[in-house]
């Protein structure tokens, strides 16, 4: 049972493709290693900034040997027949084969090296080909699998270098292949050629053999390896630790254990720890102060300066809460213990900060000149979308829009649009030009700075929020409002130009920002309807960005967010409006686009109740429902279903409600009319049918109230009565009677069970 | 150690072994400086000199890639705005012929003036530039003993070769590589080149750039690029490299952000455009009846025409949208002169050598 050990050594691979590229080693070459036929007991990846690592244990010596059967035609088949069979086999005369037909079971031939024999069937006699591969030997295996997967590696990006027409992420060295066992290694005999047939250039070949270098800088030169543990122990006396788990709890050990020495704490950071273990083969953790000159930048600064340029961690004095020091890595030893190189690193980051610190003193400048709304003057020479605007038009339409909304959701209207018009300000900051990482947060500091509200300083971040399914929501009305009027804009605005996501194509990321309106909505318990808000702001992209009489459509759009679009304060102030450029649009108003819109939100709805295990046909039952434009109303709809169906008499009164609908939808079919006359007690032929007209009553006694109050549960719970009468009724009683009187009468009874049921959700959607 | 000629680097026979890029630096040996030691000779420590100005730095990576078999050429004699641009580069990167080339390149970036008042940022400065076609499988060794050879030394410091993958839409060129650093600064761009002028390299070449003032300055430890000594300090008469550009660079800060005539740079970008299309689309023979693609005049225009788009640029007279019109406009100039460049004797894709062993 061999083991089997790769190793692809090449220039310094990116650190963020080092992972991916091991596992996807390790899965070419095991795939490839069992199709032909070599099981293993255990597999393993690693990966270096130079090297691709994969050790393979307790393979097969040689693969077994494959026997296959094919069934070819009968005996007395037509001859084309039995020739097309065979030269499907590679055998070109059928004369032999023919002459097996008639003998007894088990008479064969070989032929092309396939045995054809002539067995007995039900039907008759019928010829088999049977092929026999013989095993391989492992390495024979391993060559080809190796060439194949290096051939076919699907590196993100990858390139070719000097003469060679092999591409790899950069340029490949060296590839060290040996198959060992008690009894030795030998290598994998196994050459990349990546040269152009016919080149006249040789000599660029790369051949596997048995060797390998070390720490590029430490330990120069080649060594001849002879197993995986030999290699690993050797590579470690080089100075190259293989395994990056090994060296990210290196490097997190030994970063905070210098912090907790000084009194001071690392600021986690798995990402940027992965990405460093990447980068070294040899870590070497130093941990330096920041100047004094630059303690008092905003944190998120000097986190952002030291981790996106400098890849550094950011460590912290718990005492003053500030940022204080870094930790940065090294790839060597030194003699000087790194005191050279830490000192380089500090000057570099002082250069950094020094710059961020110009930037941040020369914001606040600005905005103490200017304001925040000076700074974002320049927003209007700033593309958005060529069909959309300018940044500044974009953020004149959310603050109408953002005003509009402050009334729902409990927010300060001149709050919220004083918060629209500055929130985005920062883009046009000399920090964000450079940490672009920081739109938001930098707006947060010009704003307290300028002793903004609270509510609008913190708006200029929260408004980017939710970016995904998982991270907080704003809870603070302003930065609801301002949130929600920034995400409809840019939905409303694409869906006006008709650009809208297709497969897996979202340039503008309209899913995210449907699902941000979704959560905005859900987790502040938000209840309007989100058609209205779409409603104005499509008007407004149409309308476009310098209308005539901006104040009265001001007035007619706020009244359309109150009332409607076809409210009758919204029509009247259209009916009294003098012919403008926009009346026609307002009038004529098409609510296609928002209609088609909210099926958008919905669809994303849908992923995200699915994500929180609520099923697609309940929410399909609650969307149904002709308030489905007031989401927080349709969540509680769906939770309290699914609630429901979960429950014995739930899942039960679903059947008896399935029964009784298919019963009056197949009679009301059939007979062409709606029974929907009122069922007569008076016509009840059992104890059965006067209990379920009783419990009927009783029930719809208190879904009404419970309906009128949103109260759902109380609902279900009423229909909850309904399934000991329905299942009783349907177990003694015959709806379809000789009697056309008590036959109506009863399928009137059936219309009253499904109205009992309408109003909570549309039950026939629910499957099973 | 023994100087090689550049016919050395490429031995015609067919059995030239890759691994044995004539003149690899032993980084251990002494080395000698004709010029850049100045009073010093060779050291028995086995490590370098230090270096003791910017001069300096420039000369000695002058004698290391000379040593290792590069033409040692001159700057390109017009406005670029970056070491790629020079024809020695951009245009020699096509084509299958050898080529090993070094060159300081005066480079010069509007946008980043800042009247000489900040330590880092100039809009004039100097890269140091290496491309060698194809690229040798021991080049990261060379570059390492050019760190070496200018008094880096790899004991004390931490090299690291970052991922940075470069890309110039005005080029249509595009290569893979790494910013190298050197304890946690960049001192070098690294680049295989992919793709120049829209067309694929093959073979590929290797290209190396220098930021020759940040470069120096670290190696110098100087923190202010005016500050740094342009010439040995101990000359008859020392100069920094204020002495020399502090006031040129406020001249041109102010040329560049205030005083540059935006509608005689308008026009003159669009003479250029013109003329290159000019050159190219002349016929292929002059009046005796020569074959003579006029390449390199065209791609002079192209250059002119990205100059006087980063002009305009640092004037804040282009907007968002026109920024990416204008872009294009360069590539389509870059990748006619391309285009053109391939079909002739310098740029064919068989080389003279390919052809002599075949």
């Amino acid at each position: 049972m061999p083991d089997l050990l790769l190793e692809l050594f090449s220039e310094e691979i990116p650190a963020r493709m080092q992972a991916r590229a091991a596992a996807d080693l390790k899965k070419l070459v095991t795939d490839g290693l069992v199709g032909a036929g070599l099981t293993y007991a255990g597999a393993g990846a690693f990966s270096t900034p130079r090297r691709l690592v994969l050790a393979v244990e307790g393979m097969l010596a040689a693969s077994p040997t494959q026997r296959e059967e094919r069934k070819g035609p009968k005996a007395d088949a037509p001859a084309a027949a039995l020739q097309g069979f065979l030269r499907g086999l590679g055998i070109e005369d059928a004369a032999p084969v023919l002459a097996l037909a008639g003998q007894p079971a088990g008479a064969h031939v070989h032929l092309a090296g396939v045995r054809v024999e002539i067995r007995d069937d039900k039907k008759g006699q019928v010829f088999f080909a049977v092929l026999q591969r013989p095993g391989r030997p492992a390495a024979e295996i391993v060559a080809e699998v190796v060439v194949q997967a290096i051939s076919n590696f699907p590196w993100p990006k990858s390139m070719r270098w000097g003469e060679s027409n092999l591409r790899w992420v950069r340029p490949l060295h060296s590839i060290l292949c040996i198959l060992h066992d008690e009894g030795g290694a030998s290598v994998v005999p196994l050459t990349v050629d990546p040269l152009v047939a016919g080149s006249p250039v040789k000599g660029h070949h790369i051949t596997a053999g048995n060797t390998t270098e070390g720490h590029r800088f430490m330990a120069p030169g080649r060594f001849p390896v002879s197993s995986f543990a030999d290699y690993a122990a050797k590579l470690k006396r080089a100075c190259v630790v293989l395994d990056p788990a090994e060296r990210e709890a290196a490097i997190w050990h030994d970063a905070t254990t210098q912090a907790f020495a000084l009194g001071l704490e690392v600021v986690p950071d798995p990402a940027l720890l992965a990405e460093v273990a990447g980068l070294v083969e040899w870590p070497v953790v130093l941990l330096g102060r920041i100047g004094a000159a630059f303690l008092d930048l905003p944190p998120e600064v000097l986190q952002t300066s030291m981790r996106e340029h400098q890849k550094f961690f950011s460590v912290k004095n718990p005492r003053t809460g500030r940022i204080e020091g870094f930790v940065t890595v090294a790839n060597r030893d030194t003699a000087d213990q790194g005191a050279t190189i830490l000192a380089g690193n500090q000057k570099v980051l002082s250069a950094r900060l020094s710059d961020a610190k110009f930037f941040w003193e020369n914001d606040l400048r600005t905005v103490h000149a200017v304001g925040l709304v000076g700074m974002a003057a320049g927003l209007a020479s700033v593309t958005f979308h060529n069909k959309l605007g300018s940044e500044a038009d974009r953020i004149t339409r959310i603050a109408a829009l953002a005003r509009e909304i402050a009334p729902l959701v409990g927010a300060d209207p001149d709050l919220a649009e004083q918060a629209a018009k500055v929130a985005k300000a920062d883009l046009q900051s000399a920090m964000v030009g450079e940490f672009p990482e920081l739109q938001g947060t930098m707006g947060g500091y010009y704003a307290r700075a300028l002793g903004l509200p609270e509510p609008v300083a913190a708006a200029c971040k929260a408004h980017y929020s939710p970016l995904g399914p998982s991270d907080d929501v704003p809870s603070d009305p302003v930065s609801v409002a301002v949130a929600l009027a920034d995400k409809i804009d840019t939905l409303t605005g694409f869906w006006a130009i008709d650009e809208k996501p297709t497969g897996s194509k979202d340039p503008f990321a309209l899913r995210r920002a449907a699902l941000g309106v979704v959560r905005l909505v859900l987790d502040n318990g938000l209840r309007f309807s989100v058609d209205r808000l779409f409603d104005v702001q499509v008007l407004r992209h149409q309308i476009g960005h310098t209308p005539a009489e901006p104040e009265l459509l001001s007035r007619i759009l706020s009244a359309a967010v109150a009332d409607g679009m076809f409210g009758t304060t919204t029509r009247a102030l259209i009916a009294e409006t003098a012919a403008l450029g926009w009346l026609p649009l307002l009038r004529d108003h098409d609510p296609g686009v928002s209609d088609d819109l909210r099926g958008f939100l919905h669809d994303r709805l849908k992923v995200y109740l699915k994500d929180q295990s609520i099923r697609h046909d309940i929410i399909d039952a609650c969307l149904a429902m002709p308030d489905n434009c007031d989401l927080t109303l349709l969540v509680k709809r769906a939770q309290s279903l699914a609630a429901f169906l979960k429950t014995e008499d739930g899942a039960n009164l679903l059947q008896g409600f399935k029964r009784a609908n298919n019963i009056l939808t197949q009679a009301e079919a059939k007979d062409g009319v709606e029974y929907s006359f009122g069922a007569d007690i008076k016509y009840a032929e059992t104890d059965e049918e006067r209990a379920l007209f009783a419990a009927l009553d009783t029930a719809e006694k208190s879904i009404a109230p419970a309906m009128a109050d949103e109260d759902f549960a109380a609902a279900m719970a009423a229909l909850a009565g309904l399934r000991q009468p329905i299942d009783a009724f349907f177990d003694a009683v015959q709806v379809n009677s000789d009697k056309q009187v008590i036959r109506r009468n009863r399928l009137n009874l059936l219309h009253r069970i499904r109205a009992a049921c309408a109003p909570v959700a549309d039950l026939t959607r629910i499957e099973g | 150690m023994h100087i090689n000629s550049a016919v050395n680097l490429f031995p015609p026979s067919a059995d030239f072994c890759p691994r044995g890029w004539p003149g690899r630096i032993d980084p251990f040996a002494p080395l000698a400086y004709a010029e850049g030691a100045l009073q010093e000779g060779p050291q028995m420590t086995g490590k370098p000199t230090p270096p003791r100005s910017f001069q300096e730095i420039i000369l000695r990576l002058m004698t290391y890639w000379g040593a290792k078999g590069c033409a040692v050429l001159q700057p390109y004699d017009m406005e670029v705005g970056a070491g790629t641009f020079h024809p020695a580069t951009t245009l020699r990167a096509l084509g299958a012929k050898p080529w090993a080339a070094a060159y300081v390149q005066p480079s010069r970036r509007p946008t980043d003036g800042r009247y000489g008042e900040n330590p880092n940022r100039l809009q004039h400065y100097y890269q140091y530039q290496v491309l060698i076609k194809p690229s040798p499988p021991d080049m990261q060794d060379l570059y390492l003993g050019s760190l070496e050879a200018i008094g880096i030394d790899a004991t004390l410091h931490d090299i690291r070769f970052v991922e940075d993958d470069w890309e110039s839409p005005t080029l249509g060129a595009w290569g893979l590589g790494w910013e190298v650093w050197c304890d946690g600064m960049e001192v070098s761009q690294f680049t295989y080149f992919q793709q120049v002028g829209g067309h694929d390299c093959r073979p590929v070449s290797g290209e190396l750039t220098y930021g020759l003032e940040r470069l120096a300055m670290y190696v110098l430890g100087v923190d202010h690029v005016m500050d740094m000594p342009f010439n040995d300090p101990q000359s008859p008469i020392p100069l920094t490299y204020g002495d020399i550009f502090r006031q040129t660079e406020q001249e041109y800060s102010r040329w560049n952000f205030d005083q540059a005539d935006t509608a005689m740079l308008l026009q003159h970008f669009e003479d250029a455009e013109a003329e290159c299309g000019r050159i190219l689309n002349a016929p292929g023979l002059d009046k005796a009846g020569r074959l003579i693609i006029m390449a390199h005049p065209a791609y002079d225009q192209c250059i002119k025409a990205s100059h006087l788009f980063n002009l305009l640029d640092a004037r804040g007279v282009i907007s968002v949208t026109e920024r990416q019109a204008y872009i294009g406009r360069v590539r389509a100039l870059a990748k006619k002169c391309a285009d053109a460049f391939v079909t002739t004797e310098a740029g064919h894709s068989h080389s003279d050598r390919a052809g002599a062993a075949a």
